[in-house]
């Protein structure tokens, strides 16, 4: 079966910046493909690439196996595209917009309405769609948003940063959407820098990290490449630092343990990696009970995604996102998506 | 779900390999195979549709568009008012000879700006819908402009013209009037192009709008709008002679004084050859071919 999608050694540069270095990643047809990284990884790059908005300079991408750059309209065809910033037209309300946008897709008169009600119902637009999109909310915003992406019912839908910015309430209403998409057989290529979204929607995964994919699987096919389990121990509520200090060389000494690490911003609490499948809660709790020491609360998990960006890029992705959120400005963003 | 890949409608071949489609897809873009197919004709619609909602919505630009050439006719002839009649060639009186010039200019003006609200689209990253959509043909988005500016200037001109008759100006006979629509329609059609190309080659809207302003009023009085070209030191002459703007001025100020009229007579005495109203018309239809092809070479790198 030809996959979905297929990126091959990807590369894009805009000037100085090597925006995209080596992305190589293929998306059967029918899975959540997440696509996670810091900012400025090279995720929007990839995507442009792949929706034909961007040349790349070297490599291959294929759409149900026919090259984006000999044949853009057949990718155009095949994809939705839902950007990361949302351009709406004002003035226009969003059944407007999206009329205009089953014209563009060539949808013939007699399917436009039917589809276009379908939307409206399925996202729950109906109160406001006859409004103008000037006055939507970020939420309302996104859910026409997926729906312009959606009209032409493409093969695959490609979103980018579907949920950035949005309240809780939005996101969940967001997530539960893909995941009914995913039932219905859309394949769905998804960016974010949230690890509990791609954990939670994604079937494969794809980290980048300066315009590489340093790790690519199913998010549990990856927890276990990193190796180990995670304890998190807190001895009491808020523990002092000398108490927290001497259960953290107590640990180290046990064999099942490989690191100990105090988490100063949660009370003290302590971060322990241990062997998995081995008795480590036991008998760490075990040797706090020998030396005299309490134990308020401990937990046994597995790795997260950021525990597998950490073990290949030294940091972990909530610092290397705080480091390139400053060094970027939200001018520069604008000029860099425009064409 | 299936694997087989359906190829956009407007391609006869039954199935994509890459033999199958190969060579000059791209091209397709901007080329003209799909120019008369009905997918090009929905997408123009929809996006020229997109223009007049904008324009019904937000009217303050055509209000202004009809206001300024008003004043234009007002104050100007006024200013003119008591120039012994005869002085401008064969037009009865200020007002008369000032019609043609506004009229050309509004029109101008109009076209020269048709680029601001696709540069806006570019900024905004509204133009991103279009070109990830499977247009026919990606000339649609240069086209509905320039069906929306067309029609804006035909409105316009209307009111001009029905202004100036009023002021004593007179009317065209109907032979005319079409001549009149029809020369305005060429130059607009030009000038559209050449403000869209600029939406796509300037850097931002800052830039375009700069280069409307250093082109619109230097434009206009390089040109036989406001006085002929018996009143101009020769250097004018020659640049007023080899100014678009006088090409469309002077055929419509001639049908506006001469009752009988035909494609033969000079309606222009440039300082280097007697230009009649059909050389004129010629000109005009260069000018946009010329236009014309440089955007699309313009387009065909930004858009392709
Ligand atoms: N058009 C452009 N011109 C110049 N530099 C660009 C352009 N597009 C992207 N870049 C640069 O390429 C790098 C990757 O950008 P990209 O937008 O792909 O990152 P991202 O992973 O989508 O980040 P984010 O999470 O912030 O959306 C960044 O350093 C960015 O500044
Ligand atoms: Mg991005």
């Amino acid at each position: 079966m030809v996959a979905a999608v297929r990126i091959e050694a990807l590369q894009k540069r805009y000037g100085q910046v090597e925006a995209v270095k080596d992305v190589s990643l293929t998306i059967e047809s029918g899975e959540v493909f997440g696509l996670l990284g810091p900012n400025g990884a090279g995720k929007t790059t990839t995507l442009r690439c792949l929706c034909t908005l961007a040349t790349p300079d070297a490599g291959l991408i294929e759409v149900s196996g026919v090259s984006v750059v000999k044949h853009p309209k057949v990718a155009r065809q095949c994809l939705g595209y839902v950007a990361q910033e949302v351009a709406l037209d004002k003035v226009l309300t969003g059944r407007e917009l999206l009329e205009l946008q089953a014209a563009l897709y060539h949808i013939p008169a007699k399917q436009m309405g039917d589809r276009i009600q379908n939307l409206i119902t399925m996202l729950d637009m109906s109160d406001w769609i006859d409004q103008r999109s000037g006055t939507y909310s970020g939420g309302m915003r996104r859910r026409l948003d997926l729906a312009t992406g959606l009209l032409h019912q493409p093969d695959v839908l490609v979103l980018d940063e579907p949920t950035v910015g949005l309240d809780i309430e939005s996101r969940v209403v967001v997530w539960d959407f893909i995941r009914k998409l995913r039932t219905q057989g859309t394949t769905v290529l998804i960016t974010s820098h949230y690890l509990e979204e791609i954990d939670a929607l994604a079937d494969r995964v794809a980290i980048i990290d300066k315009g590489m994919v340093i790790a690519s699987g199913s998010p549990s096919e990856l927890k276990d490449k990193v190796g180990g389990d995670r304890i998190t121990l807190r001895l009491r509520e808020f523990t002092p630092h000398d108490e927290a200090q001497a259960a953290q060389s107590l640990l180290q000494s046990l064999d099942c343990v490989q690191d100990v690490i105090i988490n100063e911003v949660q009370g003290n609490s302590l971060n322990l990696v241990v062997k998995s499948q081995s008795d480590a809660l036991m008998r760490v709790q075990t040797a706090l009970k020998q030396a005299g020491l309490p134990t308020f609360g401990i937990a046994q998990s597995r790795p997260s995604l950021d525990d597998v960006y950490l073990a290949a890029t030294g940091t972990t992705l909530t610092d290397a996102e705080m480091a390139a959120a400053s060094a970027r400005d939200s001018k520069q963003y604008r000029k860099e998506n425009m064409r | 779900m299936s694997q087989t890949i359906t190829p956009p409608p407007a391609q006869s071949s039954g199935s994509v390999t890459s033999s199958g489609l190969s060579g000059g897809d791209r091209a397709l873009d901007l080329s003209t195979p799909g120019l008369l197919s009905g997918e090009f004709v929905q997408e123009t619609a929809a996006l020229t549709k997109r223009l007049f909602i904008q324009l019904q919505r937000r009217p303050t630009t055509l209000v202004a568009g009809v206001i300024q050439p008003l004043m234009w006719l007002i104050l100007f002839g006024a200013l003119f008012q008591n120039v012994p009649e005869g002085l401008f060639g064969t037009s009865q009186n200020y007002g008369q000879f000032l019609g043609a010039g506004v009229i050309v200019f509004t029109a101008f003006g109009g076209a020269l700006n048709a680029g601001l609200p696709v540069m806006f689209d570019r900024e905004f990253g509204f133009l991103n819908r279009l070109l990830v959509a499977p247009l026919a043909s990606r000339f649609s988005i240069v086209l509905a402009s320039s069906i929306f500016i067309a029609a804006l200037s035909m409105v316009q001109t209307a009111v001009i013209v029905a202004a100036s008759a009023a002021l004593g100006a007179g009317l065209p006979g109907v032979v005319g009037l079409i001549l009149v629509a029809a020369i305005v329609l060429t130059l607009v059609l030009g000038v559209t192009g050449v403000s869209l190309g600029l939406a796509f080659a300037l850097p931002g809207h800052v830039e375009l709008i700069a280069v409307i302003f250093v082109t619109n009023l230097p434009l206009l009085f390089a040109s036989t709008a406001l006085a002929p070209l018996a009143f101009m030191p020769t250097w004018l002459q020659w640049v007023a002679s080899l100014n678009p703007l006088s090409y469309a001025i002077e055929p419509i100020r001639f049908v506006y004084t001469h009752a009988l009229w035909s494609l033969g007579d000079v309606v222009l005495t440039a300082p280097f050859a007697d230009v009649t109203l059909g050389m004129a018309l010629l000109v005009l239809v260069g000018f946009d071919a010329i236009a014309l092809l440089g955007v699309r070479a313009l387009l065909q790198r930004t858009l392709a």
